[in-house]
This record gives structure tokens, sequence and C-alpha cells, in this order.
């Protein structure tokens, strides 16, 4: 990867480009030249300008994988919040189970927190989710926090270094769902301890050197033993 | 997400953790949040106070006015308290008439405030059984995460303390402070699973089965009560909660001064 | 009413000092709710304001549903103690209507056609007024909306241009406004100039009109650089070290 370039916030209505660049994802055009429609960063990548959202509510795209919680159920549905604009319908065909006409309720009820796929997001934003795919499941247990979903990149980091660390100082097991909701599983003190990294990622995104300053964090907040282990 | 509904993981953590007396936010179940009072918020109340417990915000304001006293009660000012839970403030809260939530809490701050004697309505007497001085309180949720009832309580306090009678405006002579004999302050208890916890987030009060709200004042007597939600409490357990919040008020007291 | 009362001096100054077309000190800041997915508070002369917007989130009621895009609800209230004598809680006529024209300025610039049947809510609350609120809520509400996230082609200032014993003055306070002759609120789209709010009451000349309109589409280029600023100073360090995935 080349050097990083510096980030430039731009509002709705910055000029972002009138010579030639073509226009991305949160700009539009006007008399040729390219602005922002939203509030966030300024990225060019070939040859398109785009801008990377600062905050805004998650928009689901095709395949994404995200975690839920069960809001409502119908008796050959359920409908799924995943804090997008709408709720979405997860049907009794998009899941491992064989589900009666009416007997919803017996395999998932209101509250409960599932993984899930975006099967689609039709041009009408009409979502629909699947459970069919391999390790889409129910979550029981643990602790589900949620963060700004476009701080969900900088939660995984680059290669996925960020959430490596976490998972593997906490001992924890961890799912970021592309919607910003996370689900964390382990000891109850080492989940307390991965949460609280999570959202000073989320608050924090701003600092510099964030890396190092999770992994103080959570060095100093770790019990003991946990961290013999890691020094080892 | 959407907030009316917790999900069962969020419950079951909550309850976890409680059971080894912690909390989501790190408190331990006597813990109150950051408490926060800014009085004279708003130049055209009589009074005004911006209050936050952690996230929860509220502001409560006096406007005051001369009319005539109730026939019963001919040489005393007259006292009325509202609340809104405007929609700004969460995203299940909705435009439209004060609801059930909004007519309790109002009526339970009031409570308070009356009960204590807190204001010296017979000071806000001008001429007997013709004019006094009517108190309008009406308090805002700007933030709703949990514990309405104390942000609320606190505001209308802190308002009513640094409040000044226009009466200059009015032709009634000299301003003055607007006479205040003591400091009634609320605390709420939420009871989850068999745990007792101050000061609930939003979240908390999702998941408790009870709460109990307690005004005492500063001799540490009980002026006011009102348990809400479908569970219900011991008698030991509501022994404990008043005195819990009495210690509270004399906490929170030494906050506002 | 006193007219003999001075609205400007021979010095070209105004009541509180201000020029002519000076508007009053402005603050604005975003990001101030936590509940909220946009929030911006404001602050111009002595009028304080919230605006909050939640959305694009399932439209309710139902009906109000528009298959192609999202509708823009904008909830304009004073609060009971805003106000000299205290306003009674809940909508009167005067903030249902200033709610419809509010939607209607923000429906102009926000790209409701990528949100169909979606609602964007909208709440501005004036806690304390002083003249002008109506202005001071829109100019808050799209800052809150670009705080929130939601796609717009264009921040909307907005600002009153009054007419006081014969002067056209910018931006009135509230002294000034019970010598009032004229209003005319207005708000534009900055980048293309075009007017998505305007009401007028009162008598004004054409010429008159003519200037008043000139004063207050300069004003509102003053106040979309302090908007596009409070947008900034939210993100701008965070942005210096968002590392983004490439």
């Amino acid at each position: 990867m080349n050097a990083r370039p510096k980030r430039e916030v731009v509002v709705p209505g910055d000029l972002l480009d009138d010579k030639g660049l073509r226009p991305g994802s949160g700009t539009y055009v006007l008399d040729g030249k390219v602005y922002s429609s939203l509030l966030g960063v300024k990225n060019i990548r070939s040859n398109y300008v785009n801008v990377i959202p600062l905050s805004g509510r998650y928009l689901p795209q095709t395949a994404d994988t995200v975690v839920g919680k069960i809001i409502d159920i119908g008796p050959s549905n359920w409908l799924v919040d995943i804090n997008a604009p709408y709720p979405a319908p997860l049907h009794v065909n998009e899941v491992p189970w064989r589900v009666e006409f009416g007997d919803t309720a017996r395999f998932l009820r209101v509250g409960d927190v599932i993984m899930a796929k975006i099967l689609m997001m039709d041009e009408t934003n009409k979502i629909q989710v699947t459970m069919n795919d391999s390790g889409m499941r129910k979550l029981q247990g643990g602790h589900v926090i949620e963060i700004s979903y476009s701080k969900v990149p900088r939660v995984i980091g680059k290669g996925g270094s960020m959430i490596q660390m976490i998972k593997s100082m906490t001992d924890c097991r961890i799912f970021v769902g592309q919607n910003g909701v996370i689900w964390i599983e382990g000891e109850l003190e080492n989940v307390l301890v991965a949460a609280k990294a999570i959202q000073m990622i989320d608050e924090e995104a701003q600092s510099s050197n964030l890396t190092e300053r999770v992994k103080e964090y959570m060095e100093k907040a770790l019990p003991a033993s946990e961290q013999a282990d890691i020094q080892e | 997400m959407s907030r009316s509904v917790v999900s069962e993981i969020r419950r079951n953590h909550i309850y976890e953790l409680l059971r080894k007396g912690r909390r989501m936010d790190g408190r331990e179940p006597l813990d109150l949040r950051e408490i926060s009072v800014e009085t004279g918020v708003i130049d055209t109340a009589e009074g005004s106070a911006r209050v936050r417990y952690g996230e929860t915000e509220v502001i409560a304001g006096l406007k005051m006015a001369i009319g005539t006293p109730f026939p019963d009660t001919p040489n005393k000012g007259v006292l009325t308290t509202s609340m809104e839970l405007i929609p700004m403030a969460h995203p299940d809260f909705e435009s439209g008439p004060p609801g059930g939530d909004a007519i309790e809490l109002a009526r339970v701050v009031d409570r308070g405030i009356r009960e204590s004697g807190m204001v010296d309505v017979e000071k806000l007497c001008i001429t007997p059984g013709e004019e006094v001085w009517m108190c309008f309180i009406d308090i805002y949720s700007i933030n709703y995460d949990g514990n309405l009832f104390d942000a609320a309580a606190l505001a209308v306090v802190a308002a009513l303390k640094s409040a000044i009678v226009p009466a200059s405006n009015h032709d009634k002579g000299e301003d003055f402070p607007l006479p205040v004999t003591c400091v009634p302050i609320t605390a709420t208890m939420a009871k989850i699973e068999n745990t007792l916890i101050v000061d609930p987030t939003f979240d908390e009060e999702m998941v408790s089965s009870a709460r109990l709200t307690v005004t005492s004042d500063g001799n540490g007597d009980v002026r006011a009560m009102q348990k809400g939600k479908s569970g219900a409490f011991t008698v030991e357990e509501v022994n404990y909660i008043v005195d819990v919040a009495r210690e509270k008020g004399d906490e929170i007291r030494k906050i506002i001064g | 009413m006193d007219s003999d009362i001075v609205m400007v001096d021979d010095k070209g100054k105004r009541l509180d000092g201000r020029t002519a077309d000076e508007l009053r000190p402005m603050k604005i800041e975003a990001g101030v709710l936590s509940n909220a997915d946009g929030s911006a508070y404001l602050e111009i002369g002595k009028n304080k304001v919230l605006a909050a917007v939640y959305g694009p989130r399932e439209c309710h009621p139902r009906h109000l549903q528009n298959p192609t895009r999202a509708i823009v609800q904008c909830k304009y209230n004073m609060q009971s103690y805003s106000v000299g004598d205290r306003k009674r809680p809940g909508p009167d006529r005067r903030s249902v209507e200033i709610s419809k024209i509010i939607s209607e300025a923000l429906e102009a610039v926000i790209q409701v056609e990528l949100f169909p049947r979606a609602s964007i809510d909208v709440y501005i609350e004036i806690l304390q007024a002083n003249a002008g609120t109506r202005c001071a809520g829109l100019t808050a509400a799209s800052v809150a909306l670009a705080d929130a996230g939601i796609p717009m082609r264009d921040l909307v200032p907005s600002v009153a241009v009054g007419k006081a014993n014969g002067h056209l003055l910018l931006d009135l306070n509230k002294e000034e406004d019970n010598y009032g002759e004229a209003d005319l609120p207005l708000a534009i789209v900055p980048k293309t100039n075009e007017v998505v709010l305007l009401q007028m009451d009162g008598h004004m000349t054409r010429e008159e009109f003519g200037t008043a309109m000139e004063m207050g589409v300069k004003a509102c280029h003053e106040i979309y650089e302090m908007q596009k600023d409070a947008l900034r100073r939210r993100y701008s360090t965070e942005a210096d070290e968002q590392e983004v995935e490439e």
C-alpha cells in the first residue's frame, strides 16, 4: 500500500473534484463537478472520488454478515432489527430448521440475537436476510455491544490485526457484524475488557497510536494470569 | 437497535454482572452516575436548570404569573408541574399530549416539592382571596437513558432554588428570591432479579421488575414515594430503599449546595 | 407603539450596537445528544435551539409511507418557558405551519430517493426565544441532518431580514421585532442560491424587498460557513488519523 494520503473531512456540498474524477459513493454531480453529499472523509481510488461516511445508519450490502435482534414474529417469518433504516424479514425458508407454518416462535423468539447474512437488498431497499450459510446461527450467552457501523473497519484493523489482538489477549470469541453490532463471548472479566477496548476504538478512533493504546489498556485491565500468558 | 426489545443476551449479561455486584457501565449497585447541574440556563424563565445523570438530560423551567387563588386556599400561591417526554429524547418517545408515563413523572416530582413544603406558598400570596403568584414548572426530557424521575426532580429543585419572583414586572414591588424552605431530593431504586440498584440506566430499567422512588428532606424525613412497575418488594427491601434514598439525598444535596 | 425610538443611530449602529447588515453572535455545536442519530445546538443572540434527527427509519404511521422516497417530518416546538408569557405545551397553528415549511425546505436538499418508504424525523426544540427562531431552528436542523449521516446536496442556512422604523435590518432581535414593520425569513441552498424557504409579512416597497433579499442571501452564506465549521470541528482531529480499509 502506498503512503496514506492526508484525510480530508468534507461536509455536504463541498466540492470534491472538477478535473475529471468519477463520482463514487457519497457524492453527486452538478454542472460536471463532483460534490460531497455526506459528512465524511474524502477518498480517491482508481479514478473515483468517494466520501467515506463518519456517521449514519448501516445500509446493508448483499452478502454482508450482521448481528441482529428478533423484534417481531409472523407465522412464516421473523422480523430482524439490524440497525438499518428498515427491519429485515427472515423467512422460514432461510433458516437451517424445518419450520411448520405458525410454528416460528418455537425456533426464534423476540429478543433472540442471531448472526445472519444479507441475502439481498433490492433497488427499493427491501432487505432479506438468511441463516442458510456457514456459521450463521442463533447467538447465546456472552455480551452484545453496538458501535457506529462506520468504525467497523477500525475495529477490525488492517488485515484483521486489531480484532485479532483483542481476541488473543482476552481469549474471547468475537464476532463483528458489518452493521456495527458486536458479539463477545468468554470469561466474564475478559468479555468486559474486550467490550471496553472496542468501545475505546469507537470513541477514540481519532487518537494516534490507537493500537498501542488499546493494547496498553488491555494489559492493565486483564487479570494477572492472563497477562502472564501474553508475556510468554 | 430497537430499544424497547432488550435482547436476551443483554438481559442475561446484566443479570450475570449484578450477581457479582457489578453493572454494565462499571458502577456498583449503590453508585450514582456522574451528576451535573447548571442553573440559570434559560433567561426567559424565572428559574431554570439543566441536569444530567450520565447521558440522561432534562431541563426544567419556572414561569410565574399573577392569578387568583383556589377558594379553599385563599392565601396560598399556586404550583403546577408538567412533564413533556419529547421525541427528541428517545427513539420510542412519540409526539402528542402527555401519556401515562409523563403524567406520572410530573405528579411524582410535584408531590416531592409540594409535600416537603419546599416552596413557601403563603409568601406567594399578594392579596388573600384575590391575587397570588402562580408557579408553572415545566420539565422537558432532552435525552433519555433511564431514571427520569431523579433527574427531573433534581432539575426542578435546582430551578426553584435559583428562581427570582418577577414582582417588578407586575408592579408588585421589588423582585425577590422564590421563598424556599428546604431541599427535597428524590432517589429511585430498581429491582433486577433480587438486586436493588440506584439510578438505573435505560437498559437496567427495561430488565427491572419494580422501582421505588423516595423523596426525602434535609432532616432525612420521607416526604413522598412512588412504587412502579408490575414486580413487588418485600417490606425489608422497602425499608432498605428508604435508607439508601436518604443517604443518596444527602450525597446529592451536597452537589447543589 | 413608540415610533420615535431610534432603530439606527447617526453612526449607523442599532440598539445592540450592530450595523444594519450584521448578524447576532452565533455559535453552533454538532453532535450534542447521545440517543439521536444526529444533533446540533445553536445560539444566535439570545435564541437557544436544539435540533435532533432520527432516521432514516421506518415510517409511522404507515399510510404516510411513500414507496419511492423518504418523507421528512419536522416538528418545531417552543418550550413553555422559552418566551415571556408561558406558552402552553403542545402544538399550535403557528408551530404546525413552521414545521411544515421547514420540512419542505430540508426535503429540497436531502437525497430522499435513496430511502424509499422511510421517514427522516427532525425535532427542533426552542429552549429560549428572541425573534428568528424558525430560521435558527432550520439552520440547526440542517447541521443535525449532516451529523446524522443523511445524504444531502448541501446545508441550508436561514435568516430573517426585517424592517423597523423604515430601516431594513438583518436578523432582528426581539426588541427590534417589537417595532417591526415587515419580516422576511428565508433559507437558501448556498451552492446554487436556490431559495427553499420564504415567507413575508408586513409592508415593504418593491425596492426594499429586492434589497432585503440581497441582504438575506449574503448573510446565509456567512451562516453557511459557521455550519460547515461546526461539522468539521466535530470530526477534524478524528479524520487525520482515520484509517480506512483499502
